[in-house]
C-alpha cells in the first residue's frame, strides 16, 4: 500500500465534508486521515486527505470519483510535487516526581513542548511529520499515556505556486 | 417580482420548461400545492411516491427531458429513495423536490422529519437543502443544469416548509456559477486519431454501445459509423435501440442473458469499440477473461468510469456529442475499404450467432414467453415504446422485442428495480402521447406498484400492460432451479391473483390469454383497441431465460439449454 497526500479544495458549504467522506467510504477507499479547515479565501475549504492505495490506478479512481462531486473545485496530488507535510499531536502523560525529569528530556530531544502541567500529568505538543509523531508516541509508550489527540497530516507545496493554480 | 417561495418554485420550474410534474401532497408542501392549484400547474397524483418518482423517470427516459417529482417530508421523501437510486444507476436526469420541516424544527426529530440530504447523498448527482428563500431560484437553476448536463443524473432539492411561505423579490438567474462543475467535456482530437488508426489496422472489430449513446442523443452518428465500417455490433441492455435491431451485423445485446453471437464475438474480436458504457458485471462475465483478444477502446464522458472495471487500451475521454461526429468524419475520410476488410469477419460472427439464436420450443397449446413477445413486437410500429419491469420477462423482452430507436426500450438496468415498469410506462406515455406504449411485466413485479393502475385510469393513460404470468418470481425461481436444487424458497406465487378483476376494480379493461392460438385470434384486437388494458398472459412456470452466463463464468461459457 502506498500513501498519497491529496489537497482537495471545496466550496465552503454545509454538507460538503459529508459528501467527500461518504464517497470515500461507499467506494471502499482506504483513508489514513482527513482534516478540513478554512483557507485564504472565505468561500473555500481545504480538505487534506491521506489516502492509502494499492496502485496508481486506484489513486486515479479516488481522484476521478472525488472530482465528480459538484462542490469539489479542485484536487491536487501533493505527493507528485515537492511538499511539506505536518501533523500536530497532543499527548497527555502521567508524570509524577520520579518520571517528570525523564519526560522533559524526551520533550527536549523531540523539540516538542510542554503545554500543560499538573502535579499528576503533563500535556506534550509536537508538530512534525507523521513518522516523527509515531516515534514520540513509541518512546512515550514506556510511560503511562492517558490520551492522545492527532490532527492527521496536512500538506503544502514548496515554492510559490499554490494548489489552486496547479 | 414579489412572491412567496412556493410560487417562485413553480415559476422557476416553468422557466426550465417543465410542463408536468408527478407528485403527492402532504403537510409541509400544502402551501406549494395551494400554488399548484392556483396556477393550474399540471400535477399527476400517483398512488404512491415511489410511483411518482418512477413515472418522472419514465418521462425523462422517453423524452430526454428532466423528470420532476414532488413529495412531502419524512415518509414522502423516504418513499422516493428506490426511484432516485434507480435513476442514478441508469444516469437519468431527475429533479426531486421534497418539502422539509420548517427551519426551526430541523434537527429536532420533528413530525415527518427525515434527513433527505443525508439519505440521498450516495444516490444523487448532487443535492440541496434550501433554508433561505433567496437561494431558491439559484438552486433550481443549478439543479436542472446539473441533472441534464454531462453524465445526467438525479438531483434532490429539499426545501424547508417556511421557505414556501416567505415573500421575497423573485428573479430567475440567467447565469450559472459553479466553480467545481462546468458540464462541458471536450474531446482531445488526438485520442480519436489513435482510434481511427486502431480501426484501420485491426482485423476483427466489434462495436459495443451503451446507454451513454441514448443519453447524449448520438445514435445517428453511431449508426453512420456502423454503416461506414460494415463491422458487427452489439449493445448493453441500456444501449438497446441505439442501433436498429434489424441492422446487418447487429448481434443483439450482450451479457448474462445476451445473445450467443454477441458474447462469442466479444471474446473473439481484436478491437472492441466500447461507446458510452460502464462494463457492468452483468455484461462482462468473469472480468479478467473479458474480451481477452481485444484491444479495448473506451469512449466515455465520465473519467471515473475509465479503468474502473475493465482496463482500456485506448480511451477517448469527453462528450460523445464531440467524439462520435469526429470519429465519423475521420472514418469517412479514411481511404480504407472497411466493408471489404471486415465482411468475412462479420459473416463469421453472424453465422456463429445463428447457431444459437434466441429461441423457444412450442409446447402443446401453451403460450411461450418468447412467442408472446415476438408476436407483440410484430404488432408494434417502429415508434412504439417498450417498458419493462425486472426479472425473466425483462430479459425475454430484451431478447425478443425489436428495439429500433433510442428512448424506446425503457428498463431498470443498473439497479434492477421491480415495480419500476408500470409507473415508468405511465410517465413515458405522458411524455410521448403520440407513441404507443407497451409494458412487459411479471406477476411478481406488477404487484410492487400495482396501485398505479388507478392513476392510469384516473388520467386515461393509454398503455397496454402485458403480464407474463408464470405463478412464480421467475428469475429467483430460475436460479433456485439451476443452482439451489429446485428449492423454491419464498418464490412461488400459487395464489391465483386475478389481474383481470384487479384491473376492472381499478377502472381498466382486463383480458386473459391462456392458449397459444389466442395470440393470433385475440391479442391483435386487444392490442390495437383504444385505452389502457391489462393483458394477463399465462405462461409455463418452469421456463428458463436462456442462454445464460452463470455467475463467475466467461462470456463464452454460456448455458444454452440444449445440453
Amino acid at each position: 500500500m502506498q500513501k498519497y497526500f491529496l489537497a482537495v479544495l471545496v466550496e465552503n458549504k454545509p454538507g460538503v465534508l459529508t459528501h467527500v467522506s461518504g464517497l470515500i467510504s461507499r467506494r471502499a477507499f482506504n483513508i489514513e486521515s482527513i482534516s478540513a479547515g478554512y483557507t485564504e479565501e472565505p468561500s473555500v475549504t481545504r480538505i487534506n486527505i491521506v489516502v492509502s492505495v494499492e496502485s496508481e490506478n486506484e489513486l486515479d479512481q479516488v481522484v476521478n470519483q472525488l472530482s465528480k462531486l459538484i462542490d469539489v473545485i479542485k484536487i491536487v496530488n501533493l505527493s507528485k510535487s515537492p511538499s511539506i507535510e505536518r501533523e500536530l499531536v497532543m499527548i497527555k502523560v502521567r508524570a509524577d516526581k520520579k518520571t517528570r525529569a525523564d519526560l522533559v528530556s524526551v520533550v527536549d530531544i523531540f523539540r516538542a513542548q510542554i503545554v500543560d502541567i499538573t502535579s499528576e500529568n503533563i500535556v506534550i505538543e509536537l508538530t512534525g511529520s507523521q513518522s516523527k509523531i509515531d516515534a514520540i508516541c513509541e518512546v512515550l509508550s514506556d510511560y503511562e499515556i492517558v490520551e492522545i489527540a492527532r490532527t492527521g497530516t496536512i500538506a503544502l507545496s514548496r515554492g510559490p505556486i499554490p494548489v489552486k493554480q496547479m | 417580482m414579489k412572491m412567496n417561495g412556493a410560487k417562485a418554485l413553480l415559476e422557476s420550474l416553468k422557466r426550465e420548461g417543465v410542463d408536468l410534474v408527478f407528485g403527492y401532497p402532504g403537510g409541509v408542501v400544502l402551501k406549494l400545492y395551494d400554488e399548484i392549484y392556483k396556477m393550474k400547474f399540471p400535477n399527476i397524483l400517483t398512488g404512491h411516491e415511489q410511483g411518482a418518482v418512477h413515472a418522472a423517470d419514465g418521462y425523462a427516459r422517453a423524452s430526454g427531458k428532466v423528470g420532476v417529482v414532488i413529495a412531502t417530508s419524512g415518509p414522502g421523501a423516504a418513499n422516493l429513495i428506490t426511484g432516485i437510486a434507480t435513476a442514478n444507476m441508469d444516469s437519468i436526469p431527475l429533479v426531486c423536490i421534497t418539502g422539509q420541516v420548517a427551519n426551526p424544527a430541523i434537527g429536532k426529530d420533528s413530525f415527518q422529519e427525515v434527513d433527505v440530504c443525508g439519505i440521498t447523498t450516495p444516490i444523487t448527482k448532487h443535492n440541496y437543502l434550501v433554508k433561505d428563500v433567496n437561494e431558491l431560484p439559484r438552486v433550481v437553476k443549478e439543479a436542472f443544469f446539473i441533472a441534464k448536463t454531462g453524465r445526467p443524473g438525479p438531483v434532490s432539492i429539499d426545501i424547508a416548509a417556511d421557505v414556501f411561505n416567505t415573500e421575497f423579490d423573485f428573479e430567475y438567474p440567467e447565469e450559472i456559477n459553479l466553480r467545481g462543475y462546468s458540464g462541458k467535456y471536450p474531446v482531445n482530437e488526438k485520442s480519436v486519431d489513435e482510434v481511427v488508426n486502431a480501426i484501420e489496422t485491426c482485423e476483427r472489430p466489434l462495436i459495443f454501445v451503451g446507454g451513454g449513446v441514448t443519453g447524449s442523443e448520438t445514435s445517428d452518428d453511431l449508426r453512420k459509423i456502423v454503416s461506414r465500417l460494415g463491422c458487427p455490433s452489439t449493445s448493453t441492455l441500456m444501449g438497446l435501440g441505439c442501433i436498429d435491431a434489424d441492422t446487418e451485423g447487429y448481434l443483439g445485446f450482450a451479457g448474462m442473458h445476451g445473445s450467443y453471437g454477441a458474447n462469442m464475438a466479444i471474446q473473439a474480436c481484436d478491437l472492441l469499440l466500447c461507446i458510452g458504457m460502464r462494463f457492468s458485471d452483468r455484461v462482462t462475465g468473469r472480468i479478467k477473461d473479458f474480451a481477452p483478444n481485444a484491444k479495448i477502446v473506451h469512449f466515455e464522458l465520465d473519467p471515473a468510469e475509465v479503468n474502473k472495471n475493465v482496463q482500456a487500451d485506448l480511451k477517448v475521454l469527453g462528450d460523445l456529442r464531440y467524439s462520435l461526429p469526429m470519429l465519423r468524419n475521420k472514418l469517412e475520410e479514411s481511404l480504407t475499404n472497411f466493408h471489404e476488410k471486415f465482411s468475412a469477419w462479420k459473416t463469421q460472427v453472424v453465422e456463429k450467432g445463428n447457431e444459437h439464436p434466441f429461441s423457444w420450443t412450442d409446447e402443446d397449446d401453451k403460450i411461450k414467453p418468447g412467442a408472446l413477445i415476438t408476436k407483440i413486437s410484430d404488432l408494434c410500429d417502429e415508434n412504439t415504446i417498450a417498458v419493462t419491469d425486472v426479472g425473466q420477462h425483462q430479459m425475454w423482452a430484451a431478447q425478443f422485442f425489436k428495439s429500433r430507436k433510442p428512448r424506446q426500450f425503457l428498463t431498470s438496468g443498473g439497479l434492477g428495480t421491480m415495480g419500476f415498469g408500470l409507473p415508468a410506462a405511465m410517465g413515458a406515455k405522458l411524455a410521448c402521447p403520440d407513441k404507443n406504449v407497451v409494458l412487459f411485466t411479471g406477476d411478481g413485479s406488477i404487484m410492487m406498484n400495482i396501485q398505479e393502475l388507478a392513476t392510469i385510469a384516473d388520467h386515461d393513460i393509454d398503455i397496454k400492460i402485458v403480464i407474463v404470468h408464470n405463478f412464480i418470481l421467475g428469475m429467483v425461481g430460475q436460479w433456485q432451479r439451476l443452482f439451489y436444487s429446485h428449492h423454491y424458497s419464498a418464490s412461488e406465487l400459487k395464489c391465483k391473483r386475478d389481474f383481470v378483476k384487479i384491473a376492472n376494480a381499478m377502472g381498466i379493461r382486463g383480458y386473459r390469454l391462456t392458449k397459444a392460438e389466442e395470440l393470433t385470434s385475440d391479442l391483435p384486437e386487444i392490442f390495437y383497441s383504444k385505452g389502457a388494458a391489462v393483458i394477463d398472459v399465462f405462461v409455463p412456470e418452469e421456463e428458463n431465460v436462456l442462454p445464460m452466463v452463470p455467475g463467475g463464468k466467461r462470456l463464452d461459457q454460456m448455458v444454452l439449454g440444449k445440453e
